[in-house]
């Protein structure tokens, strides 16, 4: 056995409170959460420094706002007759689409729906949609970029032609396609999308990634400790790869949003409302060709999808600069 | 390798760990669609031995294969051929038989893990050699936690105290820190207790001084030895500066292009060097005096890299002692030219 030395004397006042040998579970996690918070505020730091990391914050708080705002708005002031995004009518209103109110910040839709009530209701679906899509992308890149790194061999190649043929395949159209053959939903579009970005090139970049991490010697250092396989994946390269996914995710957010606002214009998906279902609106009235005269049937709409897209992707950049110290500034 | 050249190692009793033959090779130029047709020769025909408390030093130039030895014999590596074996508590070879030596390649399993308690490795380089993610209460458990030594509770303990014993107190302080809030020695004090943590029975030291700034050298190398001594741990310690191998271990054995070329007692070597190589190394060794002037360095060229040596001695190039004989003739054996001091060279 080790036998330990003499007890050093206690720090002397100035030092840290000392922490007793032989503390307790709670004051481990304690610690451990500390630290979280610590690494977490100085990421914070960096990213609030950039300037659209800022911009991409405050649009995407607002969009949150508006999302929480509908179904207060539908418990108050809004009677679900009129303001239902589906299945409400203006009455008050002679002609459809009718042009901006006090009624109706936004006008109605051809169908004397009014469009505010629309923009909010489909911004939540947008986040759910988005978020769903990024996680699942996440979950299946990351494990899939470890391993295949890690073993090499026959799993890597495996995993690396499938990411070769899923980028290849047009994403789009192969959505459109999946579309006719089986009713997609919200969720299963989420899925989808989720599934092919895991599967496809953030894979490859994660790979890459931890590729550059497999052969540090920490990695080595685990296995003379007597780590197992899963334990080096999961408990090493993982954690390390962490940053990065979630910079894949906040770009994941953008795509999905994206191919949403597609397959809603073409028609192709099982929604009740979105953004692209209400452009699609506007299309089929013969609106959309009407040039600036029913804005109010596409702008909304099209802003919004614009918007959301490009503050996730500018939330990216700014988030890479947290995640990638050579892009960052240097400050001591 | 050498078909023809007998394996002798140089003990007679079967030691703590002992290397006959050790041989590495790593193909050079593969793909998916290209088998090798060169080998680098990393580790050529090794043979050596260590005893319970025993320490080795193992010197050579950069590129020498000292590292390969040491990852070949902490098994991150699996030798091309040639054979180790262990004599390790816990470890044995036949079954019911006490202490019987058992093979590196038999080692799998559950006995892997028993292996790896026995025998740690402290690394070169302390940035790298820690993930950056895991406090150093994380670093230093990882072999106690995977192992499922103790409760968390215990494994606290455990760290606190060997925290403690290598020198970094008081330990509260440094338990749930990061790694890059350590200055170097700080972090080779750290991957000091990761390997000491599970009392191993042998520990590989790859160069653990030469990545730390000259002050912070001495201190850990008068860690190492006073924990090895008060442990009784052997280790092999890989370094290629001949002043730290003089003061850490009892004897050293000197590394030329995958092969052992001396070895013999510490003083021994340093008092009567018999191979031309070391006697250049020795030569080389920095005197503390302004006045000295060094002799012309009695060896000429470069350190080759070792894909597919010629099957002649491997310093026959940069040999001054060369003859025809070394030419025609494979690399010599390693033979007892004085008692305990072991030589590969057909001149002396």
């Amino acid at each position: 056995m080790i036998t330990p030395p003499n007890f050093p004397p206690p720090g002397s006042a100035s030092d840290p409170p000392v922490v007793e040998v032989g503390h307790s579970r709670l004051r481990l996690l304690i610690a451990r959460t500390r630290l979280a918070l610590h690494s977490f505020r100085a990421g914070w730091s960096i990213f609030m420094e950039s300037r659209i990391g800022v911009l991409s914050l405050v649009i995407i708080g607002v969009f949150a706002i508006m999302a929480v705002a509908h179904p207060i708005l539908m418990l108050t002031i809004w009677d679900a007759e009129t303001y239902d995004p589906v299945t409400g009518y203006a009455f008050d209103q002679v002609d459809q689409p009718s042009a901006p109110s006090w009624r109706h910040p936004l006008g109605t839709d051809p169908l004397g729906r009014d469009v505010l009530s629309q923009l909010l209701w489909s911004t939540r679906s947008e986040f759910v949609l988005g978020i769903t899509a990024a996680l699942v992308t996440v979950a299946i890149a990351t494990t899939v970029g470890a391993v295949s790194a890690y073993y090499g061999g026959l799993v890597d190649v495996f995993f690396m032609r499938l990411a070769d043929l899923i980028i290849a395949l047009p994403g789009i159209s192969l959505l459109i396609v999946l579309s006719a053959l089986f009713k997609l939903n919200l969720f299963y579009l989420a899925l989808v999308i989720g599934i092919l970005g895991g599967f496809g090139g953030t894979a490859i970049i994660l790979k890459s990634q931890a590729l550059s991490i497999k052969v540090k010697p920490y990695i080595e250092a685990a296995r003379v400790a007597g780590g197992g396989h899963f334990h080096i994946i999961f408990v090493h390269i993982i954690p390390n790869l962490l940053p990065l996914s979630l910079l894949y995710m906040m770009f994941t957010v953008t795509s999905a949003i994206f191919a949403e606002a597609v397959l809603s214009f073409l028609g192709l998906l099982d929604l009740r409302m979105s953004w692209g279902i209400m452009i699609h609106t506007a299309n089929t009235g013969g609106y959309l060709m009407g040039g600036t005269r029913y804005w109010w049937l596409v702008v909304p709409a099209g802003a919004s999808i614009t918007l959301l897209c490009s503050a996730f992707y500018l939330g990216g950049r700014a988030l890479d600069e947290v995640v990638n110290p050579r892009l960052r500034r240097r400050h001591d | 390798m050498e078909a023809n050249q007998p394996h002798t190692p140089p003990a007679a009793a079967e030691g703590l760990v002992s290397v006959s033959g050790l041989t590495r090779q790593f193909p050079v130029g593969r793909s998916l669609f290209r088998r090798a047709t060169s080998f680098i020769h990393a580790v050529d025909d090794v043979s050596f031995q260590l005893n319970a408390g025993d320490s080795l030093g193992l010197v050579g130039e950069s590129g020498c294969g000292k590292t390969t030895v040491g990852k070949l014999l902490v098994k991150l590596l699996e030798p091309t051929s040639g054979r180790i074996t262990y004599r390790l508590p816990g470890l044995d070879g036949a079954a019911g038989q006490e202490n019987a030596p058992l093979e590196a390649s038999a080692i799998i399993g559950r006995q892997l893990r028993t292996f790896r308690r026995q025998v740690q490795m402290i690394f070169q380089d302390p940035y790298e050699s820690m993930n950056p993610r895991r406090t150093i209460y994380d670093t230093i458990a990882e072999p106690l936690a995977v192992q499922g030594m103790g409760t968390v509770l215990d494994r606290v303990d455990m760290v606190s105290e060997i925290l403690m014993l290598v020198g970094l107190t008081p330990p509260a302080t440094f338990l749930f820190r990061h790694p890059h809030e350590l200055s170097g020695g700080q972090r080779q004090r750290v991957a000091i207790a990761r390997a000491l943590v599970v009392e191993p029975a042998f520990v590989v030291a790859d160069e653990p001084t030469s990545m730390l700034d000259v002050s912070s050298r001495t201190g850990i190398m008068n860690l190492m030895q006073q924990l090895a001594h008060g442990l009784g741990i052997a280790y092999l310690y890989v370094t290629h500066d001949l002043a730290v191998a003089r003061y850490m271990c009892h004897r050293i054995a000197v590394m030329y292009l995958g092969k052992i070329v001396e070895l013999a007692e510490t003083e021994e070597l340093l008092r009567n060097p018999l191979h031309p190589y070391t006697r250049a190394l020795l030569s080389a060794v920095p005197v503390p005096n302004p006045e000295y002037r060094r002799e012309p360095p009695s060896i000429v060229g470069d350190l080759t890299a070792p894909i597919d040596p010629p099957e002649r001695c491997r310093f026959f190039d940069r040999c001054p002692l060369a003859t025809h004989y070394c030419r025609d003739n494979p690399h010599p054996a390693f033979e007892e030219k004085a008692p305990g001091h072991w030589v590969a060279c057909y001149e002396v």
